[in-house]
Parts: structure tokens; C-alpha cells; sequence
């Protein structure tokens, strides 16, 4: 079965969350967010089937206790899996979510750092989901560090970095290296590509996979089962990504 | 107790200068209020989410209200970048304190609790830390390994500004789950509160009510206002205006767009 760049994404990622237990989904996440409602229904009726916990908007989100609920289980503990992105990313996954040129009458100004300063630390994997895949993107150093990829002794930090995934192949972060590791390659890409657009240096072991697409079954079950649950959170893009499938 | 009055006039008891905490675009967020505050050509407001802001923050910031703004990100969600918002940081029109989502709630729940300050994991190594002078780094007096831990000083907003469903006679207003608007109402020195309904039973005699209620004793004034979210939503009630969301986002690209829309939009009710 054809699939489209977001469903191939989304199957990339609900792969990655096969050994997760709590997944938590933050603002703007409705790739990432589709991924972890395709994990869940895929681990349904298992005793250690996926839990999820999402924020933005009403549906699929299951906290009472405001804002801070999200947090303070964070804090806890309570959540092993959590998404980040950045308007720009470099080689020690150090994330920018706030702008480029210099702080704070930046060139262009985006949004804001959003839990990324304490998230990054707390949650134990982080996956970063960035799917523009340039060297405006991948950068030597980041213009502002919003959450630092890795931290000194001493700093607590349960949390961190994890992958990377992109619309051209999955890196894989090595904490104690401190660097990337290029994992797989999407398919009608190839490393040389990936190099040509990331302006940071990381690992290249001697073979490179392509990465594994969607069974028809998944692809079948996302755009049936998962889409409009998905859409009670971001009705905008399931109108975008599911009703051009095919 | 809480004083009934309108719109405009509630607008008009927020002075110039006065440091305002505002809901996320997702919670009850009073934009009706924002207009009339517009309307009153407010001046100087120190503005601050809990934790992220929307449309609210970029029409005051577009209609030249706001002289600082604390959040943790101002953005329109799926409709993209706040326009007015992204103009203003980078012309330098408005001093910006960036800071993440926890810390905004954990320095709420200071002022909730009265101390002066609370601690928050995270942050060491960022450059929203860095650029917070008034946040501090300590070594953890508890840590065994003596580790660094930041410090975050109390924020006691002077006035919560919210949008709820239902308020009774005594001044109790209905919030739901909307918790945030608590830690709001807890922190700041007193709320002002726009609603939909204003019913005669009092809704704190109602088990089913009471718990998701906010007492009087946090509200200082209360005013209707019909669909005073929109074109947010208010949850269970009615859903955002996507189309006048995403429209609102291309007009305010510039400043004339942007003074157009809030001419057509803004009108007295």
C-alpha cells in the first residue's frame, strides 16, 4: 500500500515507542501524537500495553488538576516517553524552539520554549521529531538553547535525548558520546543526501538500513481506527494528511 | 464580595501598568474582556501566561497594550506563528521574559502558597535560565552530591483575568476541571471574571458544583459576556472558530491588516 510522508512518520515512530509503558504528547504534536495513539491500539488488551497522556485540547487527554498536572507526573517520574522538536537542532541535541539570529530581537522569532527546559531532563526518552530536513535546521550550534541536549555531572538528569527523526532517516543518540548516530535511512533517500543536509557532524556506521514502512495492516488501522481519534485533537491535519492518502 | 458590573466597566478597573495573568488558549480565555480592554486603550500591561499564550497576547500586544510579556510560548497552534507577537520581539517593541511552561505554574503556586520562592528541576545548562537574571541557582541543601537546583521567585499577578460558563449570585464562579484557572485565581491578588450565565442557585450548595467551583472570596468583579471566548472555544460549550482564527492570522501579518480585522471584530456589544 502507497503511504505519504506523515503516515510513513507516524508508523517510524509508534516503532520506536514499542518498549515504552506512559507516553506523554505535548502543544503541536500531531504526528508524534498519532504515533503513540497507533502504539496504544496496537498493545490494547495487554497487561503492559501503552498508556498515553496527551495535552492540547480536550480528547485523549486525561488530566484534571490544570496545567501543572502534566509536570508534576513528569516530575514523578510517571511518563518514560516525550516528543520535542526545535526550529533548529545541533550535533550535541540541543534544541532551539525560540528563534535564529541573536537573543532576544531575534531575525525570526518563534514561539517559545513551551516545558522543553524541564522536560528534556525529566522524561527518560525523548524522542525529537523534526521533519524538515536541512541544514537551516540541523545546525553546527544552536542560536538559543532552549533545553541542552546533555547535561554536566552533578545536574539531575533522569532524562534526555533519544532519537531523531526526520523526513530523510532516523538518528539514534549516544548521551555518553555525546553525538547522532545515523540508525536508517527512509526509503527513495540515501546517506549522502542526509549528509548533504545536516550541518552538524554524527556517526555513519559501516551499513546503513533503510527503514522498515508501514505493513498494510498498521497503514489500514491509522487511517481507520487512529485518524479520527486523532482528529478531535488537530481536525486540521487528519483533513490534511488522511483525506489525500493514496 | 465580588462586584456586578459590565464589560466595559470591569475594563476599565484594570489600570495601566497592572500585571495581568491570562488562561492558555485551550482554558476559558476572556478575549471579550481583551477587547474591551482594547477598547479602553489600556497602556503598560505586564503580561503573563499560565503558561502559553494565543490570540489574547497577540491582539494586546498588535493594539500596543503590553509593555512585557512572561510565557512560555505565544502561538496561534495549528493556524502558525503569532504575528504581532513575532514582529514585536523582533523590532524590540516589548521586553519578552522567556520561560518555560513549569516554571510559570510553580511560581504561581508560590504565591498560592505564600512562600517565596520555589525550586524546579531542569533548566541548568539553557539559555532561558541564562537569560533570566531573576532567577537564581542554589546547591541543593538535600542533595548528598551537592547538585545545583534553580530557585524561582513568587509571581503574584495583580489581577487573574478569566472566561467561565456559570457564575451564581454570591460571586462563586463554575471552572470545571479548568484547574489552571485556580493556581490563577489563588496567586494573584484578585480575579476578574467575564461569564456566559449567571444563575440564582448557589453553586457551591451543590455537591456535583462545589468542587469545580471558585469561591467568592478570590473574585473581585464579575461580567457577563455571550461567547466571550470567541473565536476560542469554551470547553463544552462551544468549539474554537478555526476559520476566524486562521483569517485573524493572515490579516495580522501586518499592522494595517491587523488594525483592520480588530475594527470589524472588536465592536462593543
Amino acid at each position: 500500500m502507497n503511504c505519504n510522508q506523515e503516515e510513513f512518520l507516524i508508523c517510524t515512530i509508534a516503532t520506536l515507542l514499542e518498549s515504552s509503558q506512559h507516553v506523554a504528547v505535548g502543544m503541536a504534536s500531531p504526528v508524534p501524537g498519532s504515533a503513540a495513539l497507533l502504539a496504544r491500539e496496537e498493545t490494547k488488551g495487554r497487561i503492559d500495553g501503552l498508556r498515553l497522556s496527551m495535552i492540547g485540547g480536550d480528547a485523549n487527554n486525561p488530566f484534571t488538576d490544570g496545567g501543572r498536572e502534566l509536570f508534576d507526573c513528569s516530575g514523578q517520574g510517571r511518563f518514560d516517553t516525550f516528543f520535542l522538536g526545535g526550529v533548529q537542532i545541533d550535533g550535541q541535541a540541543n534544541i532551539n524552539l525560540v528563534g535564529t539570529g541573536e537573543y532576544p530581537a531575534m531575525e525570526r522569532r518563534f514561539p517559545g520554549s513551551f516545558g522543553s527546559a524541564y522536560m528534556y531532563f525529566v522524561v527518560p526518552k525523548v524522542i525529537l521529531f523534526r521533519p524538515e530536513h536541512t541544514r537551516r535546521v540541523f545546525v553546527p550550534e544552536v542560536d538559543f538553547i532552549s533545553a541542552p541536549g546533555t547535561s554536566e555531572e552533578g545536574v539531575y538528569r533522569p532524562g534526555g535525548p533519544h532519537a531523531l527523526v526526520t523526513e530523510l532517516c532516523l538518528m539514534i543518540f549516544d548521551r555518553k558520546r555525546k553525538r547522532f548516530q545515523l540508525a536508517s535511512v527512509h526509503p527513495g533517500h540515501s546517506v549522502e543526501e542526509v549528509l548533504d543536509n545536516t550541518g552538524f557532524e554524527f556517526d555513519i556506521p559501516e551499513t546503513v538500513p533503510e527503514t522498515l514502512g508501514p505493513t498494510d495492516h498498521r497503514l489500514e488501522l491509522l487511517r481507520t481506527q487512529i485518524s479520527p481519534k486523532i482528529a478531535k485533537t488537530y481536525p486540521e491535519f487528519v483533513a490534511r494528511v488522511f483525506e489525500t492518502a493514496d | 464580595m465580588a462586584i456586578f458590573t459590565t464589560l466595559d466597566d470591569l475594563a476599565q478597573e484594570i489600570k495601566d501598568g497592572t500585571l495581568i495573568v491570562l488562561p492558555p488558549d485551550y482554558s476559558n480565555v476572556p478575549i471579550a474582556a481583551v477587547f474591551a480592554l482594547i477598547r479602553r486603550r489600556v497602556k503598560g500591561l505586564h503580561l503573563l501566561f499560565a503558561p502559553i499564550g494565543g490570540i489574547a497576547g497577540d491582539l494586546l500586544i498588535g493594539a500596543g497594550c503590553v509593555k512585557t510579556l512572561e510565557a512560555a510560548a505565544i502561538t496561534m497552534g495549528e493556524a502558525g506563528l503569532a504575528p504581532r507577537f513575532s514582529e514585536a520581539v523582533q523590532t524590540n517593541s516589548i521586553k519578552i521574559k522567556d520561560s518555560t511552561c513549569p516554571a510559570i505554574h510553580t511560581a504561581l503556586q508560590a504565591s498560592e502558597k505564600g512562600v517565596p520562592f520555589m525550586p524546579l528541576r531542569g533548566l541548568i545548562g539553557s539559555d532561558v535560565l541564562n537569560n533570566r537574571p531573576d532567577w537564581q541557582v542554589i546547591t541543593d541543601p538535600f542533595d548528598e552530591n551537592h547538585g545545583p537546583i534553580v530557585l524561582l521567585p513568587a509571581i503574584q499577578p495583580d489581577i487573574a483575568l478569566i472566561h467561565t460558563r456559570l457564575a451564581d449570585r454570591e460571586g462563586n464562579v463554575w471552572i470545571g476541571k479548568r484547574r489552571e484557572l485556580v493556581t490563577m485565581a489563588h496567586a494573584a491578588k484578585t480575579t476578574f471574571v467575564t461569564v456566559e450565565e449567571i444563575q440564582e442557585e448557589n453553586l457551591l450548595e451543590d455537591e456535583r458544583t462545589a468542587t469545580g467551583t471558585l469561591p467568592d472570596m478570590y473574585i473581585g468583579a464579575i461580567a457577563r459576556a455571550k461567547k466571550g471566548c470567541w473565536p476560542l472555544g469554551l470547553a463544552g460549550h462551544y468549539v474554537p472558530d478555526g476559520k476566524a482564527i486562521t483569517e485573524y492570522v493572515e490579516a495580522a501579518k501586518t499592522q494595517a491588516g491587523f488594525e483592520e480585522w480588530l475594527e470589524a471584530h472588536s465592536v462593543p456589544q
